[in-house]
């Protein structure tokens, strides 16, 4: 089912967030949305999970307009993970991933503890099902917390900067983990700062920039030198094999 | 969870032992009149201590969920110097006569007031934080409007029994403040338990929360409610008593998985057991004045609180 958004405006104050955008994305896609700060990736990653309201246009699920599904079945559907990466309170990690079940009320049942399982698993956290969150390393809390939304068995994965914070070691291993999730016929869709990582794992890139859709397409056109000098305002170029390309930067 | 049948049992223990518990400690055996003071007396006064100390613990519970914060307490909706405000109101204009309807049902419409100031305040589409902050502005107009009744007092009588009536007890209490605050307690703790779900969710932040399906409106809706008719009631029959909402839940966390909805049940059992068991206290103490419940209370929260923010500074989260 795609997810779409067609000629989508968000206000914040008086200054557009989102202006007459335009994207639409299939399952089975790992997609990056990048862009400089306040350029509005962010406000058009909770606009296509169903929680910012534009102002003019619509968002799209399949043929459904967003705002007119249940919450609860929009949950379902869309899994967002927040880039805080707030947990509140000191949980063990196997309930903590068992919230990626409220929509479906079945945390408890034979279904929903099977998906459970598999979120843990996919996560490489079945050592710690037992353990407090705050015993955790902040890569193992990213981890939780991803688990948490795959728990949900969404057919749309929404993530704001999931790698932020994590070391290489750790972003790549993430990285696997979502890729195997867009290799099972769902949809992924993270913003990313690191544009080597967006360059080299992802299968499509859309660039905002001032709230527009400046480039979107295959990483290495979406992401061409002409785009890095036009929105970034970089004189930069790609160097290596593909796959492995790196951004050199000429001062 | 054998947590709740332990605080089952625990207060069903104590609700016994409050029945002989007082001024006289009673044998029914050799008192003629034993029957006349258990079932008029006493039993109505433990049974309002556990209504009230089952409301104001599941409405700790639920805000320290609802404001994702262990120092949270009912109190800072507003809603109890609400009700104290127009408890207080009520006394001024002469509604203190024993078995008067009058100043239960002015706190109970202060409580009103305050909860739906509050709902206006924060808006349709206010976070936490501004729900907070209209909460604080709340409770400080209360308590000033509060001091200027008091201050207004027309003569020393009245003044006594407005500041007795602020401090909090249960003492002389009937059936009938058992007949106005059961029914409201008991559908506000039940209000308070259908939000834990939504409060679940709260764990991960609201915007997490609203992508797994939470209603904000309807979840803020529900606390309002929740709060209200549980802080509200116990005010109205027994004067402002704190400290319950906020201690309770501290106890009974470590029991239970810390989520916010396996803490509601408990913590409602929980500060029942605590008021009923304060109030034995208040009772047995031998002192020429018995013992207020409140000032009981205060004087049990304020080391605990002090505890807990000692706690805090060692670095140890207050999470545990």
């Amino acid at each position: 089912m795609e997810l779409s958004t067609r000629v989508v405006t968000v206000m914040r104050g008086d200054h557009a967030a989102l202006s007459q955008v335009s994207v639409a994305l299939q399952p089975g896609e790992l997609v990056a949305i990048c862009g400089p700060n306040g350029a509005g990736k962010s406000t058009l990653l909770s606009a296509l999970s169903g929680l910012e309201m534009p102002e003019l246009g619509a968002v799209f699920l399949g043929k459904e307009l967003l705002q007119t599904i249940a919450p609860r079945e929009r949950a379902m559907q869309i899994g967002y993970l927040p880039q805080t990466g707030e947990i509140a309170w000191d949980m063990a990690v196997a309930r903590l991933v068992a919230l990626g079940r409220l929509p479906q009320g079945d945390s408890e049942r034979p279904n929903g503890l099977a998906a459970i399982d598999n979120a843990l698993a996919t996560c490489d956290l079945t050592a710690f099902v037992e353990r407090p969150v705050s015993s955790l390393s902040g890569g193992e809390r990213a981890r939780v917390l991803l688990a948490r939304v795959l728990a949900g068995e969404p057919l749309w994965l929404l993530a704001d900067e999931p790698l932020a914070a994590l070391d290489l070691a750790h972003q790549l291993r993430l990285l696997r983990v979502l890729r195997g999730v867009a290799d099972e016929g769902r949809g992924v869709v993270l913003v990313l700062h690191d544009l080597a990582l967006a360059m080299n794992h992802t299968d499509r890139v859309i660039v905002l920039d001032n709230g527009q859709v400046a480039a979107d397409g295959k990483p290495d056109h979406a992401l061409s030198s002409k785009v890095l000098a036009d929105v970034w305002g970089v004189d930069a170029r790609w160097i290596g094999e593909p796959g492995q390309r790196a951004l050199t930067i000429r001062r | 969870m054998r947590l709740v049948p332990g605080l089952l049992v625990a207060i069903a223990v104590a609700l016994v032992a409050s029945l002989f518990a007082g001024r006289v400690w009673l044998d029914p055996a050799a008192m003629p009149n034993a029957y006349v003071i258990l079932a008029e007396l006493r039993l109505p006064r433990s049974v309002l201590a556990l209504v009230i100390g089952a409301g104001l613990g599941a409405a700790g519970a639920g805000m320290q969920g609802y404001l994702r914060n262990p120092l949270a307490d009912p109190g800072l909706f507003g809603i109890a110097p609400g009700a104290a405000f127009g408890g207080v109101l009520a006394l001024s204009s002469g509604g203190g006569n024993f078995g008067s309807l009058t100043v239960p049902l002015g706190a109970l419409m202060g409580a009103g007031a305050a909860m739906g100031l509050l709902s206006l305040l924060a808006g349709r589409t206010a976070g936490v934080t501004l729900f907070t902050l209209a909460g604080l502005m709340i409770s400080s107009l209360a308590g000033a409007l509060t001091s200027l009744v008091i201050t207004l007092a027309s003569n020393a009588f009245a003044l006594a029994g407005m500041m007795n009536w602020l401090i909090g007890a249960l003492t002389d209490r009937s059936w009938q403040d058992v007949a106005i605050a059961a029914p409201l307690a008991l559908v506000g703790v039940g209000l308070l338990f259908g939000a834990g779900r939504a409060l679940d969710a709260l764990t991960l932040g609201e915007e997490a929360a609203r992508s797994l399906g939470i209603d904000p409106q309807a979840l803020r809706w529900l606390m309002i409610m929740g709060v209200a008719l549980t802080v509200g009631s116990g005010v109205a029959v027994a004067g402002v008593i704190g400290f319950v909402g906020l201690m309770v839940p501290h106890l009974v966390r470590p029991f239970t998985d810390r989520a916010p909805s396996s803490l509601i049940l408990p913590s409602a059992l929980a500060g029942a057991l605590l008021v009923l068991l304060a109030d034995i206290f208040c009772r047995v103490l031998p002192l020429v004045n018995e013992l207020k419940l409140g000032i009981a209370l205060n004087l049990l929260g304020a080391p605990f609180f002090l505890h807990l923010l000692l706690k805090m500074r060692r670095g140890n989260s207050p999470w545990s």
